[in-house]
């Protein structure tokens, strides 16, 4: 069966999905980061599909915002780590069940 | 897209790649679901390559596998006590069943549709092509990126500093 | 220029990619769909065993490693198995392959299982992109220079697989040290070899290959800083002995090491030596003009070339690895971060400089000796100004009666309080 453009397309869907299941329900925030990460990788793969096979007279602007993905992704978990670093140093946990502090 | 070759990497790949991310949902040691995360940026890199964007699939295992899964370690490694175990929150459910209410949304839109196609890879999307489009038309959100990462890279160091580290500072 | 081999003949062994290419079309008439690749492939694994990994790998990489740091360090190396022992290597494997390979019993004996695997692949897989010689290269793809780099990010994981698993916490030190000197060593290296692309316009090996061979002039002359900060970079990355504080065996046993024996031990010692072959192929490419040698190559196979640098470049490796102490880990890490990166960051700036008024010039040929002219001269003083700014002195070598005079003279015995 030739692969064409809702081949791609479904595997990102599911990719997205199971990135969104893994990040609500993870117990463990670096858990949470992971999921975000396959969802954002979901998307690009979609933007890339969608690159390759659309009727476009600029297919490059797919490649680009991939760039960007890519750009803010990176920061996002350098940050999201950081984060959970210094939050485990201070409350020696990172569940993100246990984080309620502001809950009365 | 046409012939064996791209056909079979096409399904090897997505059964990678998809059962490579279940794992990150059901294995229960989180060392474990960063390897099969690993596996999945490499899957996904192989689409890449499939949908004929080389670049953006190097600059996929680059960043990924060479810096945010190693990222991820070293913050698993550093979070010791909780870092071991890969559980569910009490909100578990909701959220699976919210994801794959999601998916079949997403399923019938993408098989629903009447994509309007081309068969041959339209040309223009290599490297050369990329850097011209980043540094013309996308050249002031590229400028912002790069503000970004460096804003990213000086709140990481800022949020990670101990005490002692930012006492000695003081003092000097 | 045509000499007396005449190019694009099945006979002509400068370029041995005509030969396999007529066999595997001859076999391609003949045989069934789908024989041909396995022929290929079978073709591929005997001529890269024979040309490659039997002369680098076990006699150069083993035994010649070990003949040179021997006589850098007056002993004498192994001599006792075959003539000049030269047969070390393959008693060495059999020897391994003999032990018992155990795992600890509270080990993830998934993981410590698939480490040596996942070490091995990328070893392999480096090679694809490299142009042996003319046509000589497996896959051409036009960003080969960044599917060396991805495929290189690999081993970390592999090498962290090992440390990780094997529940032992000298083991763990080790894996944690390989990965923040992965994280540290990467950036300064994707800088200095970003600079080789600024300059060439390409991320293409074999395009680089072919500046080289237009312009006359290899990249290590027109940007030595580069090189240094390759070379610096990749041998910390790969855990060579200098900067090897993964697997430092005065301080954390064996790294990540520790727990492995047998013949997965012998996979990551064996491919340790792969990898630093693998850079220093991807090094002679990239720097020092791949197969090409001014015109020579007309004459003398390009692959005979190609691999003379490699090994070349290797010994650079075995020698550093011979003569330098080992340095403490804050040490590496302070050097990559304060030392190398604005280094690569100024390269880089200069580069791009260049290339700009070059490009303004049409790209005159005779612009780029003056441009490696000033290069060498920036790299030298740059190193030397951003040591003098950080603070290091050269060492002098102290002398006996200079120490004793700072310490207040010689006393005499009898005058001494």
């Amino acid at each position: 069966m030739t692969p064409g453009i809702e081949h791609f397309l479904t595997v990102g869907a599911l990719l997205f999905c199971l990135g969104l299941a893994i990040s609500l329900s993870k117990r463990n925030a670096i858990g949470v980061l992971m999921g975000v990460e396959l969802m954002l990788n979901a998307v690009n793969l979609t933007l890339i599909t969608f690159s390759r096979f659309a009727v476009s007279p600029n297919p490059i602007a797919g490649h680009t915002f991939v760039v960007f993905i890519l750009t803010v992704a990176a920061a996002e978990a350098a940050v999201a780590l950081a984060l959970a670093v210094a939050v485990y140093r201070n409350r020696e946990t990172i569940d993100v069940d246990r984080l309620n502090l502001l809950r009365s | 897209m046409e012939g064996f070759g791209p056909s079979f990497a096409f399904w090897v790949l997505a059964a990678l790649t998809l059962v490579a991310a279940g794992g990150v949902m059901v294995s229960r040691n989180l060392l474990h679901a960063v390897l099969f995360l690993i596996l999945t940026f490499i899957g996904v890199a192989g689409f890449f390559v499939l949908l004929s964007a080389d670049f953006i699939a190097m600059a996929q295992v680059i960043i990924y596998v060479g810096a945010i899964a190693v990222l991820v370690l070293f913050a698993v490694l550093l979070t010791p006590r909780s870092g071991r175990d890969n559980g569910e929150t009490r909100w578990a459910l909701p959220g699976i069943l919210l994801a794959v209410c999601l998916a079949a949304i997403f399923l019938f839109v993408v098989h629903d549709t009447a994509w309007n196609t081309v068969d041959e890879a339209p040309a223009g999307l290599d490297a050369r092509a990329l850097g011209t489009a980043l540094l013309t038309t996308w050249v002031v959100p590229f400028e912002i990126a790069s503000v970004l990462l460096t804003a990213a890279l000086v709140g990481a160091i800022m949020l990670t500093r101990s005490p002692e580290e930012e006492a000695e500072d003081a003092l000097v | 220029m045509t000499p007396f081999l005449v190019s694009d003949k099945w006979y002509d062994i400068r370029d041995l990619g005509n030969l396999s290419r007529e066999i595997l079309e001859a076999a391609d008439r003949i045989l069934p769909f789908g024989v041909v690749y396995v022929l290929a492939a079978l073709i591929g694994f005997v001529a890269s065993f024979l040309l490659f990994v039997l002369p680098s790998q076990l006699i150069v990489g083993v035994y010649g490693e070990r003949r040179i740091i021997g006589r850098m360090q007056s002993r004498l190396g192994p001599n006792r198995v075959g003539p000049f022992g030269l047969l070390q290597p393959i008693a060495d494997a059999i020897k391994l392959i003999q032990k018992e390979a155990l795992t600890p019993t509270r080990a993830d004996r998934a993981v410590m299982y698939i480490a040596p695997i996942v070490f091995v692949m990328p070893a392999v897989l480096l090679w694809a992109v490299i142009p042996f010689g003319e046509n000589m290269v497996i896959a051409d793809i036009p960003v080969s220079l960044m599917y060396f780099l991805a495929v290189s990010s690999l081993p970390v994981i592999a090498t962290f697989m090992a440390g990780w698993s094997a529940n032992n916490k000298y083991s763990l030190f080790g894996a944690m040290r390989i990965v923040s000197m992965a994280i540290s060593y990467e950036s300064p290296l994707v800088l200095a070899l970003l600079g080789a692309v600024v300059m060439t316009g390409t991320i293409s090996l074999s395009g680089m290959v072919a500046w080289a061979d237009e312009f006359n002039i290899w990249m290590v002359f027109v940007q030595p800083l580069a090189l240094v900060i390759y070379f610096i970079c990749v041998s910390a990355e790969l855990n060579r002995t200098p900067v090897d504080i993964a697997e430092a065996e005065s301080e954390i046993v064996a790294g990540y090491l520790t727990e492995y024996s047998g013949m997965k031990w012998g996979l990551f010692y064996g491919m340790d030596i792969g990898y630093a072959l693998a850079a220093s192929g991807f090094a002679a490419t990239v720097f020092l003009g791949g197969w090409t040698f001014f015109g020579l190559e007309q004459w003398v196979p390009g692959w005979l070339i190609f691999i003379a640098k490699t090994h070349l470049f290797y010994f650079l490796f075995i020698w550093t690895r011979g003569t330098l102490p080992r340095l403490r880990a804050d040490q590496l890490m302070a050097f990559a971060w304060k030392f190398l990166l604005p280094l690569g960051v100024f390269n880089l700036l200069i580069v791009s400089t260049e290339r700009m008024l070059w490009s303004e010039q049409d790209y005159a040929k005779g612009l780029i000796y003056v441009f490696a002219l000033v290069n060498i001269v920036l790299s030298v003083a740059l190193v030397y100004a951003w040591a003098r700014f950080n603070g290091y002195r050269p060492e002098q070598t102290p002398t006996r009666p200079r120490l004793v005079k700072q310490a207040g003279g010689y006393i005499p015995v009898g005058e001494r309080s």
